[in-house]
C-alpha cells in the first residue's frame, strides 16, 4: 500500500452540470476510500457553490459534440432545460444527490470545500453568497499549501 | 480464495478479503473482522449500520449507497465516518460479511 493515493485536490473551473458532477463524485468517492479530499471552486465553477445558482446548473447542449445533436438543434430554447431534466432524473435513479446535498455529504464526510479568492473578486461575490458547506475562501498560494502531499486534478 | 476458521466455523474469503457466503456470518465473526480493520469495539451504533446493510443486501442483492445508508439507517454521515474511519462503505460491508460494494456513490 506504499503507493496508494492518500490525498486528492480537485479544481472545478467550469459551471455546467456535466462538468461539476464528475468532480463531486470523485471527491465523495475518495472519502469513501479513506482518501483525503479537497475541492477548489474557481471561475465558473463557483456557480456550484453559489447559493442562488447551485441548484440551477444546466447541461450544455451547444458546443458539446458528445450530445450527438446538431448545434442548431441544441440552440433551440428549452433544449438545455430538457437535457438537464433528463440527466437529473437518470442521476436520481443512481442515488446521486442534488448539488447542495452532495456538497453537504462531502463536507460531513471530512472533505474540504474551498472557493477561489481571485474568482470571487472577479464575480463580485462575498462569502455570504456561498453555501454554508464552504470551509474557506483561499488565494491560489493557500490552495497549494492545503494541497501539500496531494494529487491535483484540474477539471 | 482463502479459508480460515473463525469461532469454530470455516469461512471462505474472496481475493479482496470479503466473506463469500454472508449466511455464515454472526456477531463473533464481525468482531474478529472489525479488529482486523482496526475497530476494537463494536457498539450498538456499529450494529445499526451492519444490520441495515445486511437487510438491504438480502432484499436488493447489493450493499446500499452511503446516501441511502445515512438516510434510512438514521446514522448521520459524520458519525458513519467516525464509526468506520477511512472508508465506511467498504469496511462496514466487510464487517457485515457482505461482498465488496460495487457502487460509486
Amino acid at each position: 500500500m506504499e503507493n496508494s493515493i492518500k490525498k486528492v485536490s480537485i479544481i472545478v473551473s467550469r459551471g455546467s452540470l456535466e462538468e461539476v458532477y464528475p468532480a463531486l463524485i470523485m471527491a465523495n468517492g475518495a472519502r469513501m476510500e479513506g482518501i483525503e479530499a479537497n475541492l477548489f471552486f474557481t471561475f465558473f465553477g463557483l456557480d456550484a457553490i453559489e447559493r442562488k445558482k447551485m441548484e440551477h446548473l444546466k447541461v450544455a447542449t451547444v458546443g458539446n459534440p458528445a450530445m450527438h445533436i446538431p448545434t442548431m438543434i441544441g440552440m433551440i430554447p428549452g433544449m438545455s432545460a430538457f437535457a438537464t431534466k433528463k440527466m437529473k432524473s437518470e442521476m436520481e435513479k443512481l442515488d446521486i444527490p442534488p448539488v447542495g446535498e452532495f456538497l453537504e455529504m462531502i463536507h460531513d464526510s471530512g472533505g474540504k470545500i474551498y472557493a477561489c479568492r481571485a474568482a470571487m473578486d472577479m464575480f463580485h461575490l462575498k462569502k455570504d453568497d456561498l453555501c454554508e458547506c464552504v470551509d474557506e475562501v483561499l488565494t491560489i498560494g493557500e490552495f497549494y499549501e492545503r494541497s501539500a502531499g496531494s494529487q491535483i486534478i484540474f477539471t | 480464495m482463502k479459508q480460515r476458521e473463525i469461532s469454530g466455523i470455516n469461512i471462505e474469503f474472496d481475493q479482496d478479503n470479503y466473506m463469500t457466503d454472508s449466511n455464515l456470518w454472526n456477531e463473533e465473526i464481525a468482531k474478529v473482522i472489525a479488529e482486523e480493520e482496526g475497530i476494537y469495539e463494536l457498539t450498538d451504533r456499529h450494529f445499526i449500520v451492519i444490520s441495515f446493510m445486511r437487510k438491504e443486501f438480502d432484499e436488493k442483492g447489493s450493499a446500499p449507497s452511503i446516501r441511502k445508508l445515512t438516510k434510512e439507517s438514521g446514522v448521520p454521515i459524520k458519525e458513519l465516518y467516525q464509526l468506520f474511519p477511512s472508508g465506511p462503505a467498504k469496511k462496514a460491508a466487510r464487517i457485515a460479511g457482505l461482498k465488496k460494494p460495487q457502487g460509486c456513490i
